[in-house]
């Protein structure tokens, strides 16, 4: 049951504010925002309390995200009403920030209004919604180079209009409808690593997580075939084939998908409804297919004059030309410091950011089979050996584009021949690094 | 800005809403709408124009309608008299061809929360229980419960109640799960809504239509069916089973809950349960929101207090993310802490120690005390850790790592060695109280084996004028005197010192009271001051609490699946541990904690001398008894018993005993069992550490407790009785012993009647050695008697045997259960 919900922003403005069942007064906001910029920490509590009001909150796009509640509430539930409230604000307003709630507060307090009714929900299906729902979103679109880039020189069509923006599929789903926007069906293949590799180069843990995601911009849209890989593979014992087979430990469905085709040839079948759903989440845990893509060789010592001398060498072990977006590498350190640096290319930028005690590394294009070396020369005061075991763990954040760590292809995506109208079909895949460690 | 000029804007909008040409155009008169409603949610006060919304009310435009709907409903309540004034409206609307102008009319009528508009509210409700369309059915059906809250005194309609029962069996899911909602809160007085077997099936079977909401909804409603028979009961149970591997974490949840619920008397079918939703379980720690991440980590944690080895071999999805939130590490540091087992020590320390030096500080130290309290396992590779921690020479690492192996000689006496060198000379790092405290408390009470303890104490003492915690002179204090009775020579001095200054110049009552006490204790002499100050140094006990018992399922599942074990600190995950250590149970310092630790001590004396004339009085009716027994019954501890010995002896001899049928006494040639009951009904209540302390004091060793007031409370205890027979022979004997407490009287009283036939045989076989003194027969008398009210099973087991001996013991307990619950 859910007593109030309301959007602040990061400074604590109030966005949108509804009370459900005229419980609690509206100072509740205030109240959490206090809460909140009392603790001291990064990140308050997901749960939090005051007296008989439970404030369970969470961030996405820079918002806070709260509902207010009773203890005895299920808190896995509130959780993903929560997600999948921001998940169908993401849908009809085209992108989660604080601008684009503001301009489409009416709709959401229209979608809030159908969601959810005297505190329990009530649908959030967007199928159903999209029935109901009736102002239109107003999409803020700032100018972004990523729209230039598809445009030639002159304006000349490129190669690269095959490709479509990453821009593309944030914009409202509903604008489709009268604009006459393009029937559009993007499916991505989004992938997350979480890798330790430990000083040695072993690799000490390699997770996965991955989720084929289906954003459909067509008001109604008839069966679609999502076809994977063939030798695709879920559990251990189960192999298939002699090839390189891409397997996963663990696979669960959105409910809508039908799978009769997928135990002998591979093949999703949905309906897939307005809007962006999770069509297949999988994870594999303990194994990579492939090498990790980085490897780093550090070297650590320190100079005469009481500095400690960093020397980084940096390898991109993925395919050559697959180049890698904005990898940036951290490392934590826990004195105060003085920094200066030799980079290997002078796009690179690396600076110290004394909060987070941690030397960030920009690279801002990463070809793949290259190499990369920086040093980083530090003034430590009050060096010690012993400060050499601060040097804490390497991290690296990246987005490598058209990669799949697992392996995972889609064969084809079909959709069915009755479907009105022609229909663009999108395939993107991208893995992130959702923790990508290197310790030294 | 609408902050600041709230007035002007209100004004301005005022004048736009009433200008005819606004009204005439439909675009600008909605947009005139939205901009009061954009002010409305930044919370600028726009009550003041409720009569122009209220006349914007009256469109044919949807939109328009939602958005002042969404004024009127913010406002209503300011403004009774105006509202009625919508009303018309609204029930205009109701009577609409569009089923969603009328379910929205229906709605937000319900919404106005207005009790004088009730009356004008229940006949569309009534009409909409009916509608054809299934949206205005859900409106109108919630509505009912909307409108039982506003006048929630008056009558229950009875004909409402049976139309939304009968709506249950609606064609819409929605409407269904709503109809359930809305009788729970209506009958809420009743107990809510009636769940018997045809509601129960017809529920579960339409469960698959539910949306995931309507699931949880459902599963959460029918905890509270009870099936008839075990067969409906599995019968349920497989329906359910779908469900509970769910990748939908809040159904998984929901149906876990109800799994617990409905198999509370099978623990065996729940602890399949809980091995089912692993995999999801652990799907949810890997969710792309991490608030489900943590969600599913907390109850992770609870699922773990009854299956320890639940996640074992995935130790390694618990291994944190650079960049995740502080909140997220510490849980999973909790977690790592829970799953360590041989084959996984050296991987789980050494990715532990990688956040030791984590930016976050709360973080580090949560890292650190995780060492530490794996170090109770597996002390020499967390003490090499740790001291190699100390090398970091950081402030905040420092005083973590010194507080974090003070806890650890606590438990673990071996390591003092090693901590005593490794803290010599950390004591300039430490600048917080509480690091100061534990490094004093080490100080004072290792003193004899670190060379340089007198120089670090004079620092102290020297500073102590510009000393601002209580707890740390109060420390300061005890362990000067504690170093003056291991190193007179060198301390004699400063003591005095210290003594004078707290004595004369402090101001805090505390702190001059702790040294007045010490130098009265002091001019009473050596000895008795060490007996006060010397007795405690280690808790060998806690041992077993680390491979903590599994806990039943019935213990936690009642805060599943609720916001309970998402609260900081809300699983405490080693109360019992924490609980055992009196000295520094808690880690902030209050003026309190060494005042209740001399309190602590003089208690103890106090037991101590109960205790001493109880011994005399064994030692008189056993010389009564015979004449063999000349020297006194001792108690010791040596040799110590592991827990996991202890266990061992304890299930094979309770094997042996099951073995040998029922009888209560079983004395082969070296082994005897025995039950008693000791009227002590308040001991359940005392705290696990006084308990503890006043059974040490007189040699008694308590392995594991349950915490206080829970119900059955149990101890186990042991020790090891000398009987000095007589020079040549001197034999021990092991005594091990379980006291229970379950709050029940006629159990009790069933069992004393098996008690007399069986103490009456006990009588037989000592009447054949020799006469049993009165004095212990009326004690014996009026232990049966007790027994007839609340009192505590104690369940002895000794070997080998030795009547005297087990006697004595017992007298002994009973002694200090009295002393203990009559404080």
């Amino acid at each position: 049951m859910i007593s109030q919900v309301f959007i602040l922003s990061s400074q604590g403005d109030h966005l949108i504010y509804k009370d459900f069942r005229g419980e609690a007064g509206s100072d509740v906001v205030n109240l959490f925002y206090e809460k909140v910029t009392a603790l001291t920490g990064d990140q308050p509590p997901v749960v939090m309390r005051h007296k008989d009001v439970h404030f369970v909150h969470v961030r996405q796009g820079g918002l806070y995200w709260v509902a207010t509640t009773t203890a005895d509430t299920s808190p896995f539930t509130i959780i993903e009403f929560l997600n999948r409230l921001t998940a169908l604000v993401k849908d009809y307003c085209g992108s989660l920030s604080e601008r684009s709630v503001q301009m489409n507060f009416a709709l959401i307090y229209e979608l809030l209004d159908e969601v959810v009714d005297y505190g329990y929900i009530q649908t959030t299906s967007s199928d159903i919604l999209k029935n109901f729902i009736q102002t239109e979103a107003v999409s803020s679109k700032p100018f972004s180079l990523f729209d230039l880039s598809n445009v030639g020189l002159f304006g000349a069509e490129t190669q690269q209009s095959k490709v479509a923006p990453s821009s593309a599929a944030t914009r409202p789903i509903q604008s489709s409808r009268d604009q006459g926007g393009k029937s559009e069906i993007f499916v991505d293949v989004i992938e997350r690593m979480l890798v330790v590799i430990g000083s040695n180069g072993v690799l000490m843990k390699a997770d996965i997580e991955g989720e084929i995601k289906v954003k459909c911009y067509m008001p109604t849209c008839s069966e679609m075939r999502i076809g994977l890989n063939e030798e695709f593979s879920i559990g251990k014992s189960q192999l298939r084939g002699y090839g390189a087979a891409v397997r996963v430990d663990e696979c669960s469905f959105h409910q809508a998908v039908r799978l009769d085709e997928f135990d002998s040839l591979r093949i999703l079948r949905l309906c897939p409804s307005q809007g962006e759903q999770t069509v297949m989440q999988y994870q594999l845990s303990d194994d990579l297919p492939s090498a990790p893509p980085f490897r780093l060789f550090p070297t650590i010592e320190r100079d005469n004059g009481g500095r400690l001398l960093m020397y980084m060498k940096l390898r991109c072990d993925l395919p050559p030309k697959r180049s890698v977006l904005d990898p940036t590498r951290l490392q934590s350190f826990s004195s105060e410091l003085n920094l200066s640096q030799e980079l290997s290319s002078p796009d690179q930028s690396a600076e110290l950011q004394p909060q987070s005690r941690a030397v960030v590394w920009k690279i801002p294009r990463f070809p793949g089979g290259t190499q990369l070396s920086a040093l980083f020369k530090l003034e430590v005061p009050g060096f010690s050996s012993a400060s050499m075991l601060e040097v804490g763990p390497v991290s690296l954040s990246f987005e490598l584009p058209k990669i799949t760590a697992t392996g995972l292809q889609i064969r084809f995506l079909r959709l069915s021949p009755f479907q009105p109208g022609p229909a663009q079909r999108w395939v993107r895949y991208v893995t992130h690094s959702d923790s990508y460690t290197i310790r030294i | 800005m609408p902050y600041i000029g709230s007035e002007d804007t209100v004004r301005d909008l005022r004048r736009v809403l009433s200008n005819p040409n606004v009204q005439s155009d439909q675009l600008r008169y909605r947009n005139t709408i939205l901009k009061v409603i954009r002010a409305m949610s930044q919370g600028v006060d726009v009550s003041g124009l409720f009569s122009e919304m209220v006349k914007a009310c009256a469109t044919v435009d949807i939109v328009q309608k939602k958005l002042v709907y969404v004024f009127l409903c913010s406002y209503a309540t300011l403004n009774p008299e105006l509202s009625l004034l919508v009303i018309n409206t609204l029930r205009k609307d109701c009577q609409d061809p569009n089923p969603m102008v009328r379910s929205l009319a229906l709605r937000n009528m319900t919404n106005l929360r207005l009790p004088s508009l009730v009356e004008y509210v229940e006949q569309p409700l009534t009409a909409g229980l009916r509608d054809r369309a299934a949206c205005v059915r859900r409106v109108a059906v919630l509505g009912w419960a909307k409108l039982h809250n506003l006048q929630t005194n008056s009558e229950i309609d009875a004909a409402v109640v049976n139309e939304l029962y009968s709506l249950l069996r609606d064609p819409d899911p929605v409407v269904m799960v709503n109809c359930l909602r809305a009788l729970e809160e209506i009958l809420r007085e009743e107990g809510g809504v009636a769940i018997n077997k045809p509601i129960t099936h017809h529920l579960l079977n339409r469960l698959k239509e539910c949306d995931i909401w309507g699931q949880c909804e459902v599963l959460r409603i029918l905890q509270r069916y009870r099936p008839q028979s075990e067969d409906e009961l599995f019968n349920i149970l497989s329906l359910l089973d779908v469900s509970l591997i769910s990748p939908h974490p809040p159904v998984m949840a929901a149906t876990l809950s109800l799994f617990l619920s409905l198999c509370s008397g099978l623990p065996a079918v729940g602890l399949a349960a809980l091995e089912r939703v692993r995999g999801p379980l652990l799907a949810a720690c890997g969710n792309t929101s991490r608030e489900m991440q943590f969600t599913a980590l907390c109850h992770i944690q609870l699922l773990l207090r009854s299956l320890p080895g639940l996640m074992g071999e995935h130790y390694k999805r618990f291994f944190c993310g650079y960049a995740e939130p502080a909140y997220i590490k510490q849980r999973k540091i909790e977690v790592l802490v829970e799953l360590v087992n041989d084959d996984n020590v050296a991987i789980l320390l050494d990715e532990l120690r990688g956040y030791c030096t984590d930016v976050n500080i709360s973080t580090a130290h949560a890292a650190i005390s995780a060492i530490g309290r794996i170090g109770r396992s597996y002390s020499d590779k967390c003490l090499e850790i740790l001291t190699e921690l100390l090398g970091l020479k950081q402030e905040h690492i420092t005083s973590a790592v010194v507080q974090t192996m003070r806890d650890l000689v606590w438990v673990c006496p071996q390591c003092s060695r090693t901590v005593c060198s490794a803290v010599e000379g950390c004591e300039a790092e430490i600048q917080d109280s509480q690091g100061r405290h534990a490094l004093l408390w080490l100080l004072g009470v290792y003193g004899e084996q670190v060379s340089s303890v007198p120089y670090t104490l004079e620092v102290f003492i020297d500073g102590v004028r510009s000393e601002a915690s209580v707890g740390v002179k109060m420390e300061l204090l005890t362990a000067t005197v504690r170093l003056f009775l291991c190193r007179p020579a060198e301390t004699q001095d400063m003591l005095g010192r210290l003594l004078h200054y707290c004595i004369e110049e402090e101001t805090n009552m505390c702190v001059s009271d702790q040294a007045l006490l010490y130098y009265r204790l002091l001019h009473c002499g050596i000895e008795e001051t060490r007996k006060v100050l010397q007795c405690r140094r280690s808790d060998p006990s806690l041992g077993v609490l680390i491979g903590r018992p599994a806990e039943p399922i019935n213990q936690w599942s009642y805060i599943f699946n609720t916001l309970e074990p998402l609260r900081p600190g809300a699983i405490e995950t080693e109360s019992a541990t924490i609980g055992g250590s009196p000295e520094h149970m808690t880690f902030d310092p209050k003026p309190n904690n060494d005042l209740s630790d001399t309190l602590s001590y003089s208690f103890g004396k106090t037991v101590r001398s109960v205790t001493d004339t109880a011994l005399q009085c064994t030692d008189s009716s056993s010389d009564a008894l015979t004449a063999s027994v000349s020297a006194p019954l001792s108690l010791s501890l040596s040799p110590a018993l592991s827990p996991e010995e202890f266990e061992d002896l304890w299930l094979q001899q309770q094997a042996l005993h099951v073995e040998q049928g029922p009888e209560k006494i079983k004395a082969e040639e070296n082994y005897v069992y025995m039950e008693e009951h000791v009227q002590c009904p308040t001991i359940f209540r005392c705290s696990p550490q006084s308990l503890q302390a006043a059974m040490q004091l007189v040699n008694i060793q308590t392995l594991a407790f349950t915490p206080p007031h829970t119900l059955p409370w149990r101890v186990y205890l042991y020790t090891n009785t000398q009987n000095k027979h007589s020079a040549d022979t001197c034999h021990g004997t092991l005594i091990l012993g379980e006291l229970l407490y379950t709050g029940e009287e006629i159990q009790k009283k069933s069992k004393d009647e098996e008690n007399v036939g069986v103490e009456a045989r006990q009588d037989k076989r000592e009447e054949e050695r020799e006469e049993d003194t009165a004095e212990g027969r009326s004690e014996k008398e009026r232990v049966k008697k007790n027994t007839a009210e609340k009192g505590i099973k104690v369940t002895l087991k000794q070997q080998p045997r030795d009547e005297k001996a087990l006697k004595g013991f017992l007298s002994v307990l009973t002694t200090v259960l009295h002393a203990l619950s009559s404080e």
